[in-house]
């Protein structure tokens, strides 16, 4: 066989096994450059038929990631293919099917979301609204194996940089202690866990994050010990499908991640595949649901308890409070009430990822009323019925 | 390791090497003095005497420093002595100060394989193939090394222990890197002087006896043929004009390069070298008789044979055909692709290998 031959099976062969190719240029600037830009000229070259220069820049990738295994695989593949014509990504003799195909997994999902960057003038549809101390967001896509860091621009979310991540090794939609699938739902980060701390499996760092949330009890789910958390020294990266649950980032990334996460603060939103949303359309969604807010908050103050009680679910549930056992309480209680005052400040609303209408609503709430003062972290669910926004749990945050 | 420093091998291994140079270097050499010293250093390290013989090449290099030759062997003995360090070190000036010659390349490239040191030895052989573009040897043993890369490559993606099997199969291949096949041609046609002509009476150790004792392993043996410019395959297509009697001439051709796959696999030795024609051009330009016996010794080892003939393209014209096909070999631990190209000539009505060797 020709070389000329044998170089365009290869070509067909990787780009078959990732079925994409890079986009030429990038639209936005890149602050995470990563191995995908690199490892995508590898893919370039492939698909040119330059396989010395492929092997080139994979060498160079090499050099800058020694740990990376993907690029020591293309590598492999791009030496044999000097001797003999390669069918696949990974040719290997005799090595262990999964772990060539967790590399080509792997490999589909750096050049797809380097193809695939978010535009900028697309919002997940997630962060409707940041607190103002919130200075950076999280949003992680785990079908494509990606990480999104969001910046609070005086309020609307900034794309900062995206990184690949692992996630759980049985999917998502995490359920029961042990399942080894990573949660879906909104989180923050609940504390900062050093290197020193940790064995090296989990890297240069861990942050916990808050599953189970609210929501997860009620469901009743459980387990706990979701973490962001680095890799161990041994590799670059882990494949796509790799953790118990956990979220995991190389180590430079995490080490980049965690300059921006405030403990107790930064949200950590985990879908299964991020919602886009146009700028206008993101402003409609948290119009709308910022203009329901302000209601229950007027409608509160009013002491016009039958009104108040409107902005509830009959779905609706706090503690052991049922929508009935709710409505009685506040009815009793605001019989005794001359007037009322209810201020909510730093109000942020994080669209649960999924089919249901579920925003969950943090505020610092100020309650003045004629006999009793309080004020409060409050977190409310507010989800969507019948084309209206209902409270369906509040409680303290 | 240990197998491969077993001593009967070792004895002979490097013979061919010195062969190879012998033809052409020794031509050059004027003094019968250190001709006898070589010849007696090169007898020495034949019989295992490593000291001697080192102390009779020291000899003749202290009459004639410079001399290439007498380098060359002096690496060759200190590679038998396991002084591969030093030995690296006289190919690495030998290189320097003859940079035509592409035996020390190679042997460099040999003894950087041997430490695991890819990066240097494929540097090496590209050396070996710039300066000689036809140079089988080094181009079988760069395919080789790419292979290694490969596997190393491989071995870091998948995490793999290099204790396992496949560091069994790179052993086995590090015999198959050292034998080097006698070019005599090659050697003759490149001597810088003039008197290449007059340097066929050189007292070089047999070159049939060389080509024999090697113990390695078969594929590369089957493949070490010189890649003959005549022998270019035509295209497919150059096949064409007459289809019919092409497609018959050309399942013809298939079969009788699947027999002989079968015969090889059977071990069926008889079978196997009845298929080659008379005019057979051996792989070293070895004669016939040398060939077969050291073809049937090598199929008649006791490890089970087994060869797998892929991706068959024939082109038959006339009297003449052509095979390209991937050839599969496993015997034992080893286990070998390579890309294989034959020329097959009617004889008697029966397709008969003329040439056989390596695409590369």
């Amino acid at each position: 066989m020709d070389a000329k031959a044998r170089t365009r099976l290869l070509a067909a062969a990787l780009l078959c096994a990732c079925s994409i190719l890079p986009a030429a240029s990038a639209e936005r600037t890149y602050s995470d450059s990563g191995p995908e830009p690199l490892l995508a000229g590898v893919f370039a070259e492939i698909e040119q038929n330059r396989l010395d220069a492929a092997l080139q820049r994979v060498e160079a990738l090499i050099k800058a990631y020694p740990n990376f295994r993907l690029a020591h695989l293309v590598k492999g593949d791009l030496l044999l293919a000097r001797g003999r014509p390669i069918s696949t990504l990974g040719n290997a003799a005799n090595a262990p099917q999964d772990r060539l195909a967790d590399l080509r997994e792997e490999a589909v999902a750096r050049l797809k979301a380097y193809r695939d960057r978010p535009s900028a003038d697309y919002l997940p549809r997630y962060l409707l609204q940041m607190h103002p101390e919130q200075k950076f967001a999280v949003v992680v896509d785990t079908r494509k194996s990606r990480l999104y860091l969001y910046q609070n621009a005086n309020g609307q979310p900034r794309f900062v940089a995206d990184y690949y991540i692992s996630h759980g090794k049985a999917g998502t939609d995490k359920l029961r202690e042990g399942d080894k699938k990573t949660p879906i739902g909104v989180y923050h980060v609940t504390a900062s866990l050093p290197r020193q701390k940790l064995t090296d499996f989990y890297g240069s760092g861990a942050f916990p994050i808050s599953y189970p949330n609210e929501w997860d009890k009620r469901h009743g789910r459980n387990g706990h010990g979701i973490w962001l958390h680095g890799t161990p020294s041994d590799t670059f990266s882990r494949p796509p499908k790799a953790s118990d649950g956990c979220v995991v980032l190389a180590n430079r990334d995490l080490d980049a991640l965690a300059k921006n996460l405030q403990i107790g603060l930064t949200p950590v939103i985990i879908s299964n595949s991020i919602e886009w949303l146009s700028l206008d359309d993101w402003q409609a969604e948290r119009r709308a649901l910022l203009d329901s807010i302000e209601a229950w908050r007027q409608d509160w103050e009013s002491l016009d308890t039958g009104k108040y009680l409107a902005h509830y679910s009959i779905r609706f549930r706090s503690g052991n409070l049922n929508v009935e056992q709710w409505a009685a309480q506040k009815r009793q209680i605001n019989a005794g009430k001359q007037w009322i005052k209810v201020a909510a400040l730093n109000i942020s609303m994080f669209r649960n990822p999924g089919q249901e209408e579920l925003v969950v609503v943090t505020f610092d709430q100020d309650y003045r009323s004629s006999n009793l003062s309080n004020a409060m972290k409050k977190r409310q669910y507010w989800i969507k019925e019948d084309g209206a926004w209902k409270i369906i749990y509040e409680g303290g945050a | 390791m240990a197998e491969k420093y077993n001593t009967m091998r070792l004895s002979r291994l490097p013979v061919s090497l010195a062969a190879a140079l012998c033809a052409g270097l020794l031509a050059t050499l004027p003094l019968p003095v250190l001709a006898d010293n070589l010849q007696d250093a090169s007898r020495l390290m034949k019989q295992g005497q490593f000291g001697p013989a080192l102390e009779k090449t020291e000899q003749a290099l202290a009459a004639k420093p410079k001399d290439a030759q007498a380098r060359f062997l002096k690496g060759l003995i200190l590679t038998e002595m396991g002084k591969q360090a030093e030995a690296i070190v006289v190919f690495t000036k030998l290189t320097e100060d003859y940079p035509e010659l592409p035996e020390p390349y190679n042997n460099l490239a040999v003894l950087y394989a041997q430490q695991r040191q890819f990066e240097k030895a494929k540097n090496a052989l590209e050396m070996a193939i710039r300066t000689h573009p036809s140079y089988a040897t080094a181009h079988e043993n760069l395919g080789d090394i790419y292979a290694r890369m490969a596997s190393q490559a491989y071995d870091k993606a998948l995490q793999l222990d290099s204790s396992n099997a496949s560091a069994q199969s790179k052993l086995a291949m590090i015999r198959d890197i050292m034998s080097t096949s006698a070019r005599p041609a090659a050697v003759a046609s490149r001597t810088t002087s003039g008197k290449v002509q007059a340097a066929t009476p050189a007292p070089a150790p047999a070159a049939k006896a060389e080509v024999t004792p090697v113990s390695r392993p078969e594929p590369s043996a089957a493949a070490k043929v010189e890649p003959a410019p005549s022998v270019q395959a035509p295209e497919p297509k150059a096949a064409a004009p007459e289809p019919k009697a092409a497609a018959s001439g050309k399942q013809d051709v298939e079969k009788a390069v699947r027999d002989w796959a079968a015969a090889w696999s059977k071990k069926d030795v008889k079978a196997y070298l009845a298929a080659y024609a008379k005019d057979f051009q051996t792989p070293g330009g070895e004669a016939r008789d040398t060939w077969e016996a050291e073809r049937a010794r090598r199929i008649n080892r006791p490890d089970p044979i087994q060869v797998g003939v892929e991706n068959l393209q024939v082109a038959v014209e006339g009297e003449r055909a052509t095979a390209k096909f991937r050839q599969h070999y496993r015997s034992g631990k080893l286990k070998t692709s390579a890309s294989k190209a034959m020329v097959l000539v009617r004889r008697d009505g029966k397709w008969l290998i003329q040439e056989e060797r390596v695409a590369n």
